[in-house]
């Protein structure tokens, strides 16, 4: 049997489509049922959509559809088209618009899960390291090097400030 | 060509059997990560993506567990290619659509995979047999702290780590089974499950067609909340309904063999029978007659083949597979008859290993 949209390959999908109430059958080449999306073997079904179909319910048009995130541009009103942020920013710039759209998906507002980035963190490193300087600075003094004492002292300074900033 | 190199290999989890293997057939883990600052893929420019990627790969190279991938650059392949790395479970559907300023790395054994410029910076996966998510997760986890040690990842103190959609934002993970359900389909019991399942809040589909109409009863679980709960949480949860309907499908399996064994002996049997003498043969109908000889070697009435054989030959067959397999482009008629050869040399490979 020849595919009926393209008339050239062998059909090897045949599938029942109804139209108006009747059984239509049709014989297709994989390529056109393909095309046709009749046959997706990964069941693929777009997220976006149902983050878009979400995200429409959040606020109201006018208010927040100027909304602009500085970084990468994106409009509000384009991320409620798309159901997809511009950059890591984003989420920044819409906070409060987003609150309610991921309570609605997630139940949750709350990361709960890995913290790594933290332990990463330029805080928490200079944190860490103004610990060992501490420990290190009591030694010197113990064996009055004061001027080695000083030297750390100035450089745990350093670091506090840093961390303030 | 790299790609070329996948061609004859067989990942490492069709390599063996992991845990529950009679009805899971594999576990998957992926992480959604991303750098701060950078526009996420979709909006970004050339410039940017060629920036991810090179931030990616000089952290692959730096890293014990990832230096030795294999990494693949998209924009070289065909669409055959790009259907073969889907067929083997290594990209997605979506990735390699637009192919410029993609790369793929693979570890060995394509246990770990790493997508760059999907939709998000990096998707990471580890792939593995059976009922193995806590292990997959902990693969994946080492894997991306590695990275993660060299660059830093887009993440917020209440949010977690930030992705292009907002539905991955948190552990920016999901855990996925990919599970053999034959016996709940014959005894018309899958709609119930799949509704069960899914006022659990985690998402069950058939893998191939919708719905209950799954070819060939293949069926993904996978979490859908990223949010609120640690990734440990997510996969208990997920693990604990996988053994559910594992239950509900033995249970299946020995009614099906109470009420009518001859029946069920007589269906598999034939399958076998087809499926060692076909000569054209599309993909369905191969996952249909497969998925019969599964559940034989589950019931332990076939035992002249193994399960990774036929866990092999799922994959294989796939159109792009067979012909990367074939090293040449193929018109579906042409493929059909190459599958059907394709099936019979392993399925006789193996029975000639057996009577020796």
């Amino acid at each position: 049997m020849i595919c009926q949209i393209c008339e050239e390959q062998q059909a090897t999908v045949h599938y029942t489509e109804i139209i108006n109430n009747k059984a239509v059958a049709l014989h297709l080449c994989e390529d056109c049922a393909r095309k046709k999306e009749i046959i997706d073997q990964f069941g693929n079904f777009s997220m976006s959509d149902l983050v878009k179909g979400l995200a429409g319910f959040v606020g109201t048009e006018s208010e927040e559809g100027n909304l602009k995130c500085d970084n990468c541009g994106l409009l509000f009103s384009d991320f409620r088209k798309t159901g997809r942020f511009g950059c890591s920013e984003c989420y920044k710039a819409f906070q409060t618009e987003l609150e309610p759209l991921i309570k609605r998906i997630h139940g949750s507002t709350k990361h709960v899960g890995n913290f790594v980035p933290l332990k990463h963190s330029k805080e928490v490193k200079a944190l860490s390291k103004i610990g060992k300087l501490k420990v290190e600075m009591e030694k010197v003094v113990q064996q009055e090097e004061f001027e080695q004492a000083a030297k750390i002292r100035d450089q745990i300074k350093k670091l506090e400030k840093g961390i303030k900033k | 060509m790299a790609v070329t190199k996948l061609v004859g290999q067989i990942a490492g989890w069709l390599q063996k059997t992991g845990p529950l293997s009679d009805i899971v057939v594999s576990s998957r883990v992926r992480l959604a990560r991303n750098y701060d600052m950078i526009p996420f893929p979709h909006r970004a420019n050339r410039e940017q993506l060629k920036e991810v990627i090179l931030k990616t790969e000089k952290a692959i190279k730096g890293s014990k567990y990832l230096k030795n991938a294999l990494i693949i650059d998209m924009s070289e392949l065909t669409d055959i290619d790009i259907q073969f790395l889907v067929e083997k479970h290594l990209i997605s559907h979506e990735f390699g659509k637009s192919r410029a300023e993609q790369i793929l790395a693979v570890s060995d054994r394509e246990i770990i995979s790493i997508m760059v410029n999907e939709e998000d910076h990096l998707r990471l996966q580890c792939i593995q047999s059976g009922l193995q998510l806590l292990d997959s997760w902990r693969l994946i986890n080492q894997a991306t702290l590695e990275l993660e040690s060299q660059v830093e990842f887009a993440f917020s103190k209440p949010l977690g780590y930030l992705t292009s959609c907002p539905t991955n934002v948190g552990t920016g993970m999901r855990a996925s089974v990919l599970i053999h359900l034959p016996a709940l389909v014959i005894t018309k019991q899958i709609g119930k499950v799949l509704q069960a399942v899914a006022k659990l809040g985690i998402a069950i589909r058939g893998l191939y067609g919708e719905g209950t109409e799954a070819y060939g009863n293949f069926f993904q679980i996978s979490n859908q909340v990223t949010l609120g709960y640690s990734e440990e949480d997510i996969i208990n949860n997920i693990e604990c309904v996988v053994k559910q309907v594992v239950g509900y499908e033995e249970n299946a399996r020995t009614l099906i063999v109470k009420e009518d064994k001859k029946a069920i002996e007589d269906k598999i049997w034939r399958a076998y029978g087809v499926i060692s003498n076909v000569r054209i043969i599309d993909f369905q109908e191969t996952l249909n007659l497969l998925s019969l000889l599964r559940l034989g070697i589950g019931l332990k009435m076939i035992d002249k083949i193994d399960r990774i054989l036929v866990n092999r030959m799922f994959i294989i067959t796939q159109p792009a597979y067979l012909q990367k397999l074939e090293g040449k482009k193929l018109a579906p008629h042409e493929r059909d008859i190459a599958r059907a050869n394709l099936i019979r040399k392993n399925l006789k490979r193996r029975r000639r290993n057996k009577d020796v």
